[in-house]
């Protein structure tokens, strides 16, 4: 879906639903996800339908996603970072390590 | 020149007081029309924990007089009856809703599966509870059950639950409802009983006339021969006109709600300071703050209630606030329900409550049909607003 | 002296001056004029770096690599040498979540009022004071409101744009374009300009417009607009597939976007695609100054509501104004101008800039800014977006989002008498989500205003409170608080 312009002069690698991708140091974490061909971010908390960046500039939060084990956060806002651990989400968000009824 | 239109019933608010005060009208066979204000009103209905508990959970605090309270408390008020109507009202919640849920379809997401009130501190958690007794001596046992629990016993039932939550207060029979569905089906059934629903008709002043009352506001006016005054903290304002009162405290709380996730507590339970909606959003509260005329977000005060409730929950540290309401509470000065029908103009009535979505059945089965018979009988006696002397002017 | 970057909530001060929320054009103007002037000076930003949109990553960005993306954007490394040259804080990674008028009791302000400003950096949030406050947070997309906009590889052309810019990011696979306006026609030339190949470009400008733009067309055509626009379309025409007169849409795919669907004459027809790019304006993003209760006002011709200013750029809040696209949309080069503008009218409206003077200051800002404007309503008549566009037919279209109500059953609630937008929420939950409406508000108001035959400005929008953004629970409990605030919040039987 997406391809860098240019081949990034220093990498990280972060891990995706435990696949390790290598991101360009400076991208934002839905930049780096776009750009390794991720398509669905989470699937949404009503209808659970699959939802992945819309706007890229914060004010749609479809690019929900966990990051080092905080759900919800705007992957456009946070820079990636080497060993980042970020995973999709399916539905609501599960606080307490509890599994929902 | 238009012909002045002319009404049976006039409900003066579209909130749940208003809305079911009318459902009830017209389950008992007339039309009530029921005058809205506009979209950007302050609406107790939208901005609540909508708890549903049989009773007060702790002595309420009388003010004293004072700039922010120009009338006394009388010695007539008797809390025992407060808690008889709250009691029944939170009791026929399930009925309500069965009903609401038969007529529109709607399934308001009742749970009634138990609320905790969450103490600090052992001696809070006593306190409650000795008033609690009492209350249940007092109206000899047709009160909430309701049990003190310690902090081991609390987890148990609140694996969440923060180490410095002393004890709890445990009601077996209380809970929570979702307002917003119950708007809605209020809306439904409404509209399927033919009844109108007008928004933006602020009503600026309401006139007795001969056969009954002019209601006018910017929209123009309208006759009507029997008028309920359900408008929140419009009714300090309106009561007068038609030879009632309805005193306020002025109260502002603030609520914060929560992103969307999964339950946190088993069982749909509810708890005073923190409660989730069947939608996922989490609501914390609750604050009263007695000293202030604005009612504009204040993010300390925020900051503090939320304190308070990680301190309850550590675990909600992690969440996001996506929105805080702040807004006067409609709270007459004992907390208590103030229904009265005006004797100067027997047609009108004033119906101005803390807890409209606690005390809803008690107004769809005894206040409505009580309404249509023309007449509010000695049991609401106590619920007159005479109760608070005014003081006289010197 | 230089900007000084702050990284930690230890590093702000109590109180500024003036403080400016957004480094954008305006921001970035804003920021340098009211400096030569001596005020303390605090601006926030949510990105990591100055530039806002327009500007985005121009600090990161290699010119020589980037050169394609114009000289309209590298003009902003200027502007953004002066602001690092500027006696200045900046914040950025910082998010301004709410804004109060407060009384001043301090004496500092001759109004006697200040504002109190929320934000959050780094975990941690603190209410500022300022004497003046200057939004300056630009502009966001019209929300477009197709079936299927929610899958997965459908965009905004402003997120084309991001990733371009951001992350150095380019279509791969089958993409298209889809709606109108100078933003998206410029997107596509900067992708052709990158070497990407489009593999379609669907306009649903309304034919009808053209006409009615022709009395714009003298002010446009001695506009900066004319040339630099005839330039860019002979471009496009001659390397993109066009396909006008579009007045349907519809993405459609399993999990992710496969087709577009788009009607033109009558007639349903579908393009692969890959990747969708949708756009139809930018619209000013107003919710810190909604919150504020800033009055604000429907603009018919931009179809967007915007703040009521006067010549300083002052709100009908005191204390608050607003530049730039965030004010109303006009571009960089008119948010520049703006800026400064707005500059000069906190400055003198603190005392620190007497009256004559200020006068002197803006006459040359304010042929500035006519040129600019120049051109600009027959931009604003010929792309405006269709009804079909703005209130979507189709019932099983998503019209908020974040809870995922279809317009259906807004127009049902429409019908059932709700008063408008903000009783809408109780009846069907649009607009209580994360984003505050800021991807349904526009749709839902004039959805509104179709049924009841209105003016959008007689159905009004939804009234935002703070916080305008998300804000974290562990933020929040980091605010000092006060004894008084812990004992209101020490709990009541209060409903």
């Amino acid at each position: 879906m997406f391809r860098k312009l240019v081949e990034p002069q220093e990498t990280v690698t972060i891990l995706f639903d435990g696949k390790p991708i290598k991101a360009a140091r400076g991208d934002s974490v839905a930049a780096a996800l776009l750009a390794a061909g991720v398509g669905a971010f989470r699937h949404s908390e009503i209808s659970k339908e699959p939802r992945a960046p819309y706007c890229l500039m914060g004010i749609c939060f479809d690019c929900l996603i966990t990051i080092d084990s905080v759900a919800n956060r705007q992957s456009c806002q946070v820079e990636v970072a080497e060993g980042m651990v970020i995973q999709s989400q399916q539905g609501l968000r599960v606080i307490d390590g509890r599994v929902p009824e | 020149m238009a012909q002045l239109e002319r009404c049976e019933y006039v409900v003066v608010g579209g909130g749940v007081v208003g809305e079911t005060i009318a459902w009830g009208l017209a389950r008992g066979g007339v039309k009530p029309l029921i005058l809205d204000a506009g979209d950007c009103a302050d609406r107790a209905s939208r901005q609540n924990m909508a708890q549903i508990v049989h009773t007060l959970t702790r002595k309420p605090a009388y003010p004293r007089a004072g700039p922010n309270a120009p009338w006394a408390v009388g010695q007539g008020f008797d809390p025992v009856e407060f808690h008889l109507w709250a009691y029944n009202a939170a009791k026929r919640w399930p009925q309500y809703a069965e009903l609401l849920k038969d007529e529109t379809k709607i399934d308001v997401n009742l749970i009634q599966n138990g609320f905790f009130g969450i103490h600090f501190s052992q001696a809070e958690g006593e306190a409650a509870c000795k008033f609690l007794e009492k209350i249940s001596i007092a109206t000899a046992g047709q009160s909430t059950k309701f049990e003190l629990l310690d902090h081991k016993e609390t987890h148990k039932r609140l694996p969440n639950i923060g180490p410095k939550v002393a004890t709890s207060v445990f009601f077996p029979k209380d809970g929570q409802v979702n307002v917003l569905r119950v708007l809605q089906a209020l809306n439904v059934a409404l509209a399927g009983r033919g009844c109108e629903y007008r928004a933006n008709h602020l009503v600026n002043n309401i006139e007795p006339v001969a056969g009954g009352f002019k209601i006018t506001g910017e929209w123009g006016e309208v006759q009507t021969e029997k008028v309920i005054l359900a408008a929140g903290r419009g009714n300090e304002r309106l009561a007068p006109m038609v030879g009632l009162s309805s005193p306020l405290f002025r109260s502002k709380g603030q609520i914060l709600l929560t992103e969307k996730c999964a339950p946190i507590f088993p069982n749909g339970y509810a708890t005073d300071i923190v409660q989730q909606d069947t939608d996922g959003n989490i609501r914390i509260g609750n604050s009263n703050v007695l000293t202030t005329d604005s009612n504009l977000t204040d993010p300390v005060g925020a900051a503090a209630i939320v304190q308070r409730a990680v301190q309850a929950f550590p675990s909600l540290a992690g969440l996001s606030i996506i929105r805080i309401w702040s807004g006067f509470r409609v709270l007459p000065p004992d907390m208590a329900p103030i229904y009265e029908q005006s004797t100067s103009a027997p047609g009108a009535f004033v119906v101005t409550v803390n807890g409209g979505v606690c005390l809803a059945p008690g107004h769809l089965f005894n206040l409505a049909p009580a309404i249509l018979a023309g007449q509010l009988g000695a049991e609401y006696d106590p619920f007159k607003a005479r109760r608070f002397c005014v003081p006289q002017t010197s | 002296m230089t900007a000084r970057k702050i990284t930690a909530v230890t590093d702000l001060a109590e109180a500024y001056d003036l403080i400016i929320v957004g480094a954008g054009p305006a921001g970035l103007t804003a920021a340098t004029e009211a400096a030569a002037h001596g005020v303390s000076i605090l601006v926030t930003d949510e990105s990591d770096g100055p530039g806002g949109q327009m500007y985005r990553s121009i600090t990161r960005l290699s010119e020589s690599q980037f050169a394609f993306l114009g000289p309209d954007y590298w003009q902003g490394t200027s502007r953004v040498k002066a602001f690092n040259a500027s006696t200045i804080s900046y914040a950025p990674h910082t998010t301004a979540w709410s804004l109060n008028p407060v009384e001043d009791n301090t004496g500092a302000n001759t109004s006697g009022t200040g504002v109190e400003v929320g934000i959050s950096l780094a975990g941690a949030a603190r209410l500022l004071r300022a004497r003046h406050v200057i939004l300056a947070t630009g502009a966001m997309e019209r929300p477009m409101p197709i079936p299927g906009w929610t899958l997965p590889g459908v965009m905004t052309a402003g997120a084309g744009q991001i990733a371009l810019k951001s992350a150095g990011m380019v279509p791969a696979g089958k993409v298209v374009l889809a709606g109108c306006g100078p933003m998206l026609y410029q997107l596509a030339y900067q992708l052709l300009l990158a070497g990407i190949k489009i593999t379609a470009l669907i306009d649903t400008t309304d034919r009808n417009q053209m006409g009615k733009a022709l009395a714009h067309l003298p002010g446009f055509l001695c506009s900066p607009y004319f040339f630099k626009g005839l330039k860019l379309l002979a471009k496009l025409r001659s390397s993109v597939p066009f396909i006008r007169g579009v007045t349907g849409l519809e993405a459609t795919g399993n999990g992710h976007v496969e087709r577009l669907r788009y009607r033109k004459n009558g007639q349903w027809q579908e393009i692969q695609a890959d990747l969708v790019m949708l756009h139809q304006g930018v619209v000013p993003e107003l919710s810190l100054a909604n919150s504020a209760g800033c009055a604000l006002d429907w603009n018919p011709r931009q179809l967007s509501f915007q703040p009521r200013l006067d010549g300083d750029g002052q709100t009908t809040v005191p204390g608050i104004s607003i530049a730039g696209d965030g004010a109303k949309i006009g571009g960089a080069d008119l948010a520049e101008v703006s800026g400064r503008l707005a500059a000069l009218g906190a400055l003198s409206s603190m005392g620190v800039l007497e009256k004559a003077r200020k006068a002197d200051l803006k006459r040359p800002l304010e042929r500035m800014l006519a040129r600019f404007q120049r051109g600009r309503p027959f931009l604003d008549t010929l792309y405006r977006p269709s009804d079909g566009f703005r209130i979507p037919s189709d019932d099983q279209t998503m019209v908020c989002r974040c809870e995922e109500v279809l317009a259906g059953q807004v127009r049902s609630a429409i019908a059932f008498g709700a008063p408008g937008p903000n009783q809408l929420k109780a009846f069907v939950r649009c607009g209580m989500g994360s984003c505050q409406g800021r991807l349904c508000s526009l749709t839902v108001t004039e959805m509104m205003a179709a049924e009841r035959k209105v003016n959008p400005e007689k159905i009004g929008f939804y009234h935002l409170r703070p916080p305008v953004k998300p804000l974290n629970v562990g933020e929040l409990t980091s605010l000092p608080t006060s004894r008084e605030a812990i004992m209101a919040a020490g709990g009541s039987d209060h409903r």
